[in-house]
């Protein structure tokens, strides 16, 4: 146990002493309490799967943009995919998705030697913190009416249009690849997605 | 009774070219060398990669193809030779057969975008026969 000296005062009382830097619980469990294991293990970072690579377009099959195809761009700390529709070929902005929830094409977006900026991290899409709690009253005599929407930062609309302009002229280079990237994706009857080929 | 022709044109017969529909050669052709009982023949395919077998009849089907007076029992070799004097293989290409097989090939092999612009293309095509219709009619 770690201990530390402190001066004491008065004559008699040896000048100093070696105290415990915790003090002692006053009460013990009456059971032994079990420790849990420390795990030594680090969890590795995601694999992403070889079938998807910068420029890739991904097939979204969950969320708010399922169906759509849209561009791959890299993959963040979390594992998770950056992606962009672009926002002004269908509507997709910058997005983080998780790669299980996506079916990876064939089709590639040649990016060239295009590079996301390092700021477009997991930081960069996380919410922000609610601003200054409301006061109950004033909640409760709201209710019902619709919360004003908050504007869209126009730092990240800045962002979306920078990152767009490099990605759509790669895009308009290849034929019907931007109506490819407009139109969105879905099985008809027959089709079996583990028989098909994307 | 009068001997009356059949009514069956294919036959299995030495010579009979077929087309493989399972195991790892499904989908080529080879050609029957001889007859082992009712269950299975040997085939043998020395231009199409498929080695000398016995090979159950219920996983092939006869084609109109047959190598003309193949001897029973023929060799790699003797086959390969016929094959190719007979251009078996190329009447076999040429086939509304194995065109429609190629084409279901092409298809399915199509990535997502390929099949995008399929349907691109049919779409612009639909459009001019419509259009060309009405403006005959």
């Amino acid at each position: 146990m770690a201990t530390k000296e402190v001066q004491v005062k008065g004559d008699k009382n040896g000048g100093t002493r070696l105290i415990p830097t915790s003090k002692a619980p006053r009460f013990y469990p009456a059971e032994d309490v079990r420790q849990p294991k420390k795990s030594r293990k680090s969890p590795k970072p995601t694999h992403l799967r070889q079938s998807i690579t910068p420029g890739t377009v991904v097939i979204l099959l969950a969320g708010r943009f399922r169906g759509k195809r849209v561009v791959f761009l890299k993959q963040l700390e979390s594992g998770l995919l950056l992606v962009t529709g672009p926002y002004k070929v269908n509507g997709v902005p910058l997005r983080r998705v998780n790669q299980a929830y996506v079916i990876a094409t064939s089709t590639k977006v040649d990016l060239g030697d295009f590079s996301v900026d390092e700021k477009f991290n997991d930081a960069y899409f996380a919410k922000s913190k609610a601003k200054g709690a409301n006061s109950a009253e004033e909640e409760f005599f709201e209710e019902g009416k619709p919360k004003a929407k908050e504007a869209f930062p126009e730092s990240k609309a800045a962002d979306q249009k920078a990152i767009d302009q490099a990605i759509i002229e790669s895009v308009k280079k290849v034929n019907n690849l931007s109506k490819y990237l407009k139109a969105s994706w879905g099985l008809s009857k027959g089709q079996f997605p583990h028989a098909m080929v994307f | 009774m009068p001997d009356q022709p059949s009514v069956f044109k294919r036959f299995v017969e030495v010579g009979r070219v077929v087309l493989l529909n399972s195991g790892p050669h499904a989908g080529s052709v080879a050609v029957i060398a001889e007859i082992i009982d009712h269950n299975r023949a040997i085939i043998d395919g020395p231009l199409t990669g498929v080695p000398r077998q016995s090979f159950p009849y219920r996983h092939l089907t006869l084609t109109p193809l047959v190598l003309t007076k193949l001897p029973r029992g023929a060799g790699t070799g003797v086959i390969r030779k016929q094959l190719e004097k007979e251009a078996t293989l190329d009447k076999w290409a040429k086939s509304s057969w194995a065109q429609k097989r190629a084409a279901v090939e092409t298809r399915r092999k199509l990535s997502d975008f390929d099949r995008f612009n399929v349907m691109v293309l049919k779409k612009s095509r639909r459009d001019a026969v419509r259009k060309s219709v009405k403006k005959s009619a």
